[in-house]
């Protein structure tokens, strides 16, 4: 099956524990993560991930869903998109 | 992985949530010229089951859209060949019943609002087009969905003086029967110069006859987003390097609107039609046009200098938006609204910006004078006046030109109109207090202008 690529975006207040949730709930839903880069923006932590949801049983809203859950017990707050829009706003 | 890179991702993100971009409307043309027949129930039976057909899905395949790319599509339209057309071979031409069926369908199929209660008549009218117009007070008084748009005026045909006396009338009468609501009728209802039969934008937005069965039409937004990168350039940043700006920032919203047209049209089965490159403001802080011109350098919107700032804004975002599409059409440019742009309001109530003002901005922004409130008791035949000069700028200057202009009834200058969500509230504006009853009541038809000897 081809691949399903969404950008997962997390930001918030730095803490323990973020990546170690974030990915868990992710292997949890059986997605794969193709690379995570993190950087402070304004104080704020904040990680993006190239996810590929191809392998989940779970629709792409479902992922959503759960994930935002997560994030906002962890206090933070997530993004989550298909990779397209990205491609599209910064290339000729 | 090249193609991942958090500042393109964190700029996009910021882009969305803080600067207001959105897609400002998905919108299905539809051909309704299957749907004529000499009984007018018939008609309306068959433009019912029409809509629905083609539209039930549209609302639900945008919802999962945004949420799959979160990004607002903020509405879902409908918009149909002009029904003056369309009803005009029935025995009773029963118009406001056509204006119930359209409110009913687009109730049913759950979009925002309708457009194509329409007739083109810039040449003059057939009995199908007069009874339309005289029925839009009506119309518009009964629908809460239905738009209305009358072609007054074209570059090759002239002016329809005619027309142009009836619609001041019409105007009128439309606000009048919304009084309760600040003739809010009005603001659903506009005049044109020049008219396009593939443009997504209410209230003016039809399905010409030279457009297919049906396609998908898309309008994006993003004046907040270039407010905000204007905003951020060093403030000695010469007007090309702004000119330059715009333009990258322009591509970038246009892309996306490309993007989510072309993946709505899909799932739709339809034909993706055009994106409408227009910047188009919100009430909402800061997703303002009046703001650009101020990040621009200009105190207020209105202020001289302004007429400049919006030509170079209006060209920017077509030439950077042209290189993001393969179809680009409708009216595509920089919307000048006073009643949907806080900041315009703001330019109203401290006196910098007029309905003069207003009136030369048109000659180079992408419509016209745009949700305009002006005293109730304004002459029809000053109205009328109002959208003679606005024809004339439009068919000179071979663009498109329109007017919204509501008169608020048992309101003065200075009053505030109040419609809420996208149509905002508008500051009561005065309009030159003399006289233009002799000439618009002369009649007939100003003949199209020669096209050369352009001095």
């Amino acid at each position: 099956m081809s691949k399903q690529r969404i950008i997962v975006t997390i930001s918030g207040l730095d803490k323990i524990g973020i990546v170690a949730s974030v990915s868990a709930k992710l292997a949890e839903l059986n997605v794969n993560i193709e690379d995570i880069k993190q950087t402070i923006m304004q104080d704020f932590f904040v990680m993006v991930m190239l996810c590929d949801i191809s392998n989940s049983a779970k629709s792409f809203k479902e992922i959503k869903d759960e994930i935002i859950e997560n994030s906002e017990k962890l206090g933070m707050e997530a993004w989550i998109q298909k990779k397209d829009i990205f491609d599209k706003m910064h290339t000729i | 992985m090249a193609d991942f890179n958090i500042n393109n991702i964190m700029e996009t993100i910021q882009m969305i949530k803080v600067h207001h971009l959105d897609i400002r409307t998905v919108t299905l043309a539809l051909s309704l010229r299957d749907c004529i027949s000499t009984d007018i129930k018939e008609t309306g039976d068959k433009i019912h089951s029409k809509i629905l057909k083609y539209a039930k899905n549209l609302s639900k395949y945008a919802d999962d859209i945004e949420n799959e790319f979160s990004i607002p599509i903020i509405n879902k339209r409908i918009a149909v060949t002009p029904i003056s057309l369309i009803g005009e071979a029935a025995k009773d031409m029963d118009y406001v019943y056509l204006a119930k069926v359209l409110d009913d369908a687009a109730n049913q199929v759950g979009v925002d609002f309708i457009g194509g209660f329409s007739a083109l008549v810039e040449k003059g009218c057939t009995k199908g087009d007069i009874a339309l117009i005289s029925s839009i007070p009506e119309a518009l008084q009964k629908t809460q969905r239905v738009c209305s748009s009358v072609n007054l005026a074209t570059s090759k045909a002239g002016i329809n003086m005619n027309a142009v006396l009836k619609m001041g009338e019409i105007i009128k009468e439309t606000a009048n029967l919304t009084a309760d609501k600040d003739g809010i009728g009005a603001a659903k209802l506009v005049c044109f110069c020049n008219s396009v039969s593939d443009n997504p934008f209410m209230a003016g937005a039809y399905c010409g006859i030279n457009e297919p069965e049906c396609a998908l039409n898309i309008g994006v937004s993003g004046p907040g987003v270039v407010k905000w990168a204007v905003q951020n350039m060093p403030k000695d940043a010469d007007l090309g390097e702004v000119s330059n700006l715009i333009k990258k920032t322009s591509f970038k919203i246009t892309t996306t609107g490309e993007l989510i047209g072309r993946e709505l049209a899909s799932r739709l089965a339809i034909p993706f039609g055009v994106i409408d490159l227009s910047l188009a403001p919100t009430p909402a802080e800061n997703d303002s046009v009046a703001g650009i011109f101020k990040a621009m350098g200009l105190e207020q919107a209105g202020a001289h200098g302004t007429t400049a700032a919006l030509a170079m804004l209006n060209d920017a975002v077509k030439k950077g938006g042209t290189m993001a599409s393969s179809y680009v059409g409708g009216l595509s440019g920089a919307f000048i609204p006073v009643s949907e742009d806080a900041e315009m309001i703001e330019a109203v109530n401290k006196g910098a910006l007029t309905i003069d003002k207003l009136e030369a901005m048109t000659c180079v922004c992408s419509v016209g004078l745009d949700m305009i409130a002006i005293p109730g008791n304004t002459p029809n035949s000053t109205i009328s006046g109002i959208i003679a000069d606005e024809m004339a700028i439009g068919m000179i200057n071979k663009k498109t030109t329109a007017v919204r202009i509501i008169p608020v009834p048992n309101k003065v200058e200075g009053d505030k109109a109040v419609y809420g969500g996208l149509l905002g509230e508008a500051p009561v504006m005065s309009v030159n207090k003399y006289s233009s009853a002799g000439f618009v009541n002369r009649g007939g038809r100003i003949p199209a202008p020669i096209h050369s000897l352009n001095n």
